[in-house]
């Protein structure tokens, strides 16, 4: 195998291929190795991605076509603050759209997107199962209840411990 | 095999087990409509459009990949399905660009006909159009996502057959789109330009890329000498552009039309074939008498040159050194010729009429241009290009006179004719190295045991003394096979041809479209073109690349012998290990 895949990946995750592929149909596990190295990276770099095809000897086309099929996966770093806000029916009916807008512009990205500075990332979510609370926000898995786009910036501050 | 009994349309029918109902209802003549299927490709179900009416199921069934049972009742056409399936192309057309009249591929778009054959006749659904930039990068192939309606015959296409697994769909939903790993450009992909996308595409999502525009300027600039060549298999497969039936020859016809185009010599790739011949026997002889670096692999198929450099790097010792038959022309033609006719190389615009779209690329490999950087073959154009230049002049190409090549680099053996065909260079490269190797003249030109391969085929070929194992892979999905042989030391081969495209050249990226009522790269299409092939050779009086006058004219004046310093200053090329590597 090649030195420079094998260096890619961390150890428990080299070991976890190892595993997976002694088993039958070892190339159905695709997803649980993904979803190892997003646990341990955070996100599915390119070298991750190229590493694995190559460990498991799956094209990378189709690495990258399930990694891009699951909302799960993420190909892009993520910030120190994760920033999520809900947009199940009930938080949409009471506004999130608009915390939403007010959280983009405060941080100057799209969902999905990190600031340049590394410190946030910006997501959506479906329903946490707190609808008597809506429009509800998590940041860090700390939940705000209610917020109105005007308590973004105090939350922001907030999260910077400012 | 057990039979079953169903019927279609109040029709009793019997088919074996396992037979679908598309191809239930085809044994009785009803051909049912179709648009992601494809025989040679697994099946899909994508599209819908071939749904049928089965009595008792709750919806619709795809016929492509419904299974025929016992007793089955089934209606292939009544108002609701004809209802149905025009609603599912409108539907695809909701999301197409409406650009027919502009589109390379009008009058010959699948999508474009099916529309037509159902009945569409407006367009009932406004909805979100899908943007994405047309994707230019490769030298041969260009992919237009707006145009692609998600058939994956593509995707399959380049898994299935050709092994490279260049493309995938990445994204979900409207989001969807056909591309290569991490959504890079063609051009840095693992894509080996075999164009076999282009042809199973029903639409112009893939196209080759465009070089009739460079041919029509340089045939109006009277500063310009400008020469075309024609490779084996054109010849094959032309007149299937004029409505000729599939595997009429039509060699001459082509000489003809090209010249009326303009062009002011008319030279065959062919000749560059049986230079090949001479090197590649040569160089198989040293290896057979030194051991080394056997089997040798043909390397005249850009598109298999190119996978093995990202593929089977470590197979590059066993390649042929030889450059194409394109390569090796074009090489002669900005040299012997230029100094022959005491024209200056650089007045010189060399146009190859090629069934491929890899040499599109090939001819801007950097080791195969002059050595100050300039291409040797300026301009390669697709089968199906050169037929829409002869119909866009106007020439009616069916009633044409026959034409002759211009020489010394317009005639060829037999031997030659047949590198259009899988096991042809395998064969041409046999009848001499046979003599080479025995000094006697051989008596069976017919090595039968290398024609008509289905994909790939070994044999043992009893030369002289000895026993030559040869291999014979078209399509690179068997080509694995035979290579992953030799990778493992499994068998030891002496001579292995391999060429990227199904068939062969005749079954290349840059082949006609088929005719109405085929499917793209149908097996019956392609072996009428073989046959035309072998045909040719049959007919002709020189069978062998080494007793052609012009070939042994050549060697004598200009090149030495085979494997000559200038031999290889001028026919020979070497290969590149590629990033990124291929699985």
């Amino acid at each position: 195998m090649d030195v420079n895949l094998e260096t890619t990946l961390d150890k428990e995750i080299i070991e976890f291929i190892a595993a997976c592929m002694q088993r039958e149909h070892p190339r159905s596990y695709l997803i649980s190795v993904l979803g190892k190295v997003q646990e341990k990276y955070g996100y599915l770099s390119r070298q991750h991605m190229h590493a694995v095809a190559h460990i498991m000897r799956i094209p990378t086309s189709r690495v990258y076509g399930v990694a891009t099929f699951y909302h799960f996966f993420r190909l892009r770093p993520r910030g120190k603050h994760q920033i999520s806000i809900c947009m199940g029916t009930a938080c949409f009916v009471k506004g999130a759209d608009r915390v939403l807008e007010a959280f983009k512009s405060e941080l100057g990205i799209d969902i999905g997107e990190t600031t340049k500075d590394g410190i946030f990332s910006l997501d959506n979510t479906r329903c946490l199962g707190v609808c008597g609370l809506a429009p509800v926000v998590t940041i860090n898995n700390q939940v705000y209840s209610q917020v109105t786009p005007q308590q973004v910036p105090e939350l922001i501050n907030k999260t910077l411990g400012r | 095999m057990k039979k079953i009994k169903l019927i279609i349309d109040g029709m009793q029918v019997m088919v074996p087990e396992k037979t679908t109902l598309m191809e239930a209802a085809e044994t009785i003549g009803i051909h049912i409509p179709r648009l992601c299927y494809h025989p040679d490709l697994s099946k899909e179900g994508a599209c819908r459009i071939c749904i049928v009416e089965v009595e008792g199921a709750r919806t619709f069934q795809a016929s492509c990949s419904t299974p025929a049972a016992e007793g089955m009742k089934v209606k292939t056409n009544s108002p609701e399905i004809r209802q149905a399936r025009r609603d599912l192309v409108e539907l695809i057309l909701d999301n197409h660009p409406q650009e027919c009249q502009t589109c390379e591929r009008d009058g010959q778009c699948e999508l474009q006909n099916l529309a037509y054959a159902l009945g569409v006749r407006h367009r009932l659904f406004a909805g979100r159009r899908k943007r994405y930039p047309q994707e230019n990068s490769s030298l041969a192939v260009v992919r237009d996502s707006e145009k692609c309606i998600l058939c994956r015959r593509c995707v399959r296409v380049c898994a299935e057959i050709q092994g490279v697994y260049n493309l995938q769909q990445m994204h979900r939903g409207v989001q969807t789109v056909v591309t290569p790993a991490f959504e890079d450009s063609m051009a840095e992909s693992v894509c080996v330009h075999c164009g076999q996308c282009v042809n199973v595409c029903p639409t112009a999502a893939f196209l080759e890329k465009r070089s009739t525009d460079q041919v029509w300027k340089a045939l109006a600039d009277p500063r310009l000498h400008v020469v075309v060549h024609i490779a084996p298999s054109i010849r094959a497969a032309i007149g299937e552009g004029f409505g000729l039936e599939p595997g009429t020859p039509a060699t001459l016809q082509t000489i003809t039309a090209l010249r009326r185009l303009g062009f002011h010599k008319v030279f065959d790739t062919n000749f560059g074939a049986d230079l090949t011949i001479m090197e590649e026997a040569h160089e198989l002889v040293s290896r057979l008498r030194s051991g080394r670096n056997l089997p040798l692999l043909t390397s005249c198929s850009a598109g298999w040159i190119k996978f093995m450099e990202h593929f089977y790097p470590d197979l590059i010792p066993h390649a042929s050194s030889c450059k194409s038959p394109m390569s090796m022309l074009s090489a002669l033609l900005k040299t012997y010729y230029a100094q022959k006719q005491g024209i200056d190389p650089d007045c010189i615009y060399v146009v190859s009429i090629m069934p491929c779209t890899a040499k599109k690329y090939e001819i801007m490999r950097p080791e195969l241009c002059r050595p100050d950087g300039k291409p040797y073959t300026d301009a390669v154009l697709t089968t199906r290009e050169l037929v829409w230049m002869i119909k866009a002049y106007g020439i009616d190409f069916v009633k044409l006179p026959d034409g002759r090549f211009d020489n010394p680099l317009g005639f060829s053996s037999g031997a030659a004719d047949i590198f259009g065909t899988t096991g042809g260079v395998m064969e041409a490269a046999l009848r001499t190295a046979a003599e080479k190797l025995t000094g006697q003249e051989l008596t069976d030109l017919n090595f039968i045991e290398v024609r008509e391969v289905e994909g790939l085929k070994e044999a043992s070929i009893a030369i002289g003394d000895q026993v030559l194992h040869v291999a014979v892979a078209n399509g690179l999905t068997n080509a694995k096979i035979i290579l992953n042989k030799v990778r493992a030391q499994e068998k030891q081969f002496q001579l292995v041809e391999i060429m990227a495209c199904p068939g062969g050249c005749i079954g290349g990226g840059g082949q006609p479209y088929p005719p109405e009522g085929y499917p793209v790269l149908d097996k019956e299409i392609i072996r009428r073109r073989a046959r035309a092939l072998y045909a040719i050779d049959q007919a002709k009086q020189i069978r062998k690349s080494h007793e052609n006058p012009y070939i042994k004219d050549l060697y004598d004046k200009f090149l030495g012998e085979p494997g000559s310093r200038k031999a290889h200053e001028l026919l020979h090329t070497h290969y590149t290990v590629r990033e990124p590597r291929g699985i």
